[in-house]
């Protein structure tokens, strides 16, 4: 039985640069370039149809991937429904329904 | 034939003399450095076409040269009057008119202390980056090459803590041509801008700014670096927020660059005091007219060029010193 101490450790909370691994998100980013050219204008995450209904935000998923936070990625694009509106919208023209394919064959063992 | 002073031999002076000289005007230049130049002399390459700064300077000393434009160097004003610039070896000189191209002041980052600038080693600014540029070598102060490279944007602009409100127009452009300058010197380093807004006003910068995102997969990162320290093996720890993903943000960096404002320069106290001139906000002389009156002081016979009235580009820079020129030049008609 787990002695309880009367407090819990929190796990901090920031991006660590120095200790994630990049390199999973540079090789995603090899293969689609045009995700860096993101300006963050969360488009897609507004006209989002499963953003609508669930907490996903696509914008948000793929701007962490990018600094190497990879933990839940997989399991958030399970949530999307790949009907591609926010490809629609992307003022920088990303495949954004793309990243969503991409990053699901990238990150199945995050 | 009417004479007319411009203060400053920078970008703006030397391209106002040069119109005035063509409107059959004689023109002084009056400079407080030895030699003119101004801020351009300390730029290796201009945004957004990386044109070597040295031939826009070497052009227009040619041409204020070949236009036998008398430029008296070494000389600081102390106080001006439509007709009158008075120097500060007391010497006055008789003129019809005056411009003002004065320039901006480059932000003194001493001053934001949470930077270590002048105190740890490999914080450097973006002018001092330019001078390394110049000079063919980037490198750490131990001689190594960085692996690791942050920009900061806004450094002493659009800061209430350092008195600096203003957006110093530039820097966004800056950064990110210096960034991908960085990248094409050391392709193995990792390069992050942190930007409050990115800023790409003027034409072809936002397609620099998608070149260096897609091409030279440099990071943007929206948050303002909070402080920098030394680590143990002589790295710079920084933070910030990662603010579109809502979370903290650290990392070790080997090369931290500052991307500097542009502020106004002190003595435009004293000058606007000595013609009864107004100043903006942020120090900079206010302009007649925000729309009709932007090269002309409220003064008559004082006219302004360049960024002595608020952060400019060189492009700007330009065409407002021949604008200058042209509206003394008619003024003197008259
Ligand atoms: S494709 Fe997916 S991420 Fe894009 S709008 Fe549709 S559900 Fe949302
Ligand atoms: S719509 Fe495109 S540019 Fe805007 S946040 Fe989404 S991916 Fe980025
Ligand atoms: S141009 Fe960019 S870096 Fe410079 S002050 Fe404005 S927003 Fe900040």
């Amino acid at each position: 039985m787990a002695i309880e101490f009367g407090y819990t450790i929190s796990k901090p909370r920031a991006i660590d640069i120095d200790r994630n691994n990049l390199r999973k998100s540079d090789e995603i980013l090899r293969e689609m370039p045009e995700l860096q050219t993101c300006i963050g204008c969360g488009s897609c995450t507004a006209v989002c149809t499963a953003g609508n209904l669930t907490s996903f935000n696509f914008r948000r998923v793929h701007t962490l991937v990018r600094r190497g936070e990879y933990r839940g990625a997989y399991e958030e694009m399970n949530k999307c429904m790949l009907c591609g509106k926010c490809r629609l919208v992307c003022p920088r023209g990303i495949n954004t329904r793309g990243v969503v394919l991409l990053l699901k064959r990238k990150l199945g063992d995050f | 034939m009417k004479k007319v002073i411009v203060i400053g031999g920078g970008a703006a002076g030397m391209q106002a003399a040069l119109r005035l000289r063509a409107r059959g005007v004689e023109p002084l230049v009056v400079e407080r450095e030895t030699e003119t130049g101004g801020k351009l002399r300390g730029w290796h390459v201009l945004f957004p076409s990386f044109t070597p700064a040295g031939e826009l300077l070497s052009e227009l000393r040619r041409r204020v040269r070949e236009s036998g434009i008398e430029v008296l160097t070494g000389a600081t004003v102390t106080a001006i009057a439509p007709r009158r610039v008075t120097l500060s070896d007391g010497r006055c000189l008789a003129c019809d008119a005056v411009v003002l191209a004065t320039g901006f002041t480059l932000f003194d980052a001493r001053i934001k202390e949470e930077y270590g600038y002048g105190i740890y080693d490999n914080v450097v600014t973006s002018a001092d980056l330019e001078r390394m540029f110049a000079q063919g070598r980037v490198a750490k102060a131990d001689g190594t090459a960085p692996r690791r490279i942050a920009f900061l944007h806004c450094v002493g602009s659009r800061d209430e803590k350092v008195c600096q409100q203003h957006c110093s127009r530039v820097c966004c452009i800056t950064g990110v041509k210096q960034a991908m300058e960085l990248r094409r010197m050391f392709p193995a380093a990792d390069v992050f801008n942190f930007y409050m807004d990115m800023r790409m006003f003027g034409p072809g910068y936002e397609e620099l700014y998608r070149e260096a995102q897609q091409r030279c997969n440099i990071h943007f990162v929206r948050g303002r670096i909070s402080e920098a320290s030394p680590t143990i093996d002589g790295r710079l720890q920084i933070k910030a927020e990662d603010t579109l993903t809502g979370r903290p943000l650290r990392m070790s960096v080997d090369m931290l660059v500052l991307l500097v404002g542009m502020r106004a320069n002190d003595d435009n106290a004293a000058l606007a005091a000595s013609a009864g001139l107004a100043r903006s906000a942020s120090g900079f002389m206010a302009p007649r007219d925000l729309f009709l009156g932007r090269v002309s002081a409220p003064v008559e016979g004082i006219f302004y060029a360049g960024t002595v009235t608020a952060p400019k580009t060189l492009g700007e820079t330009l065409d407002e010193a021949t604008a200058a020129a042209d509206a003394a030049a008619e003024y003197l008609k008259a």
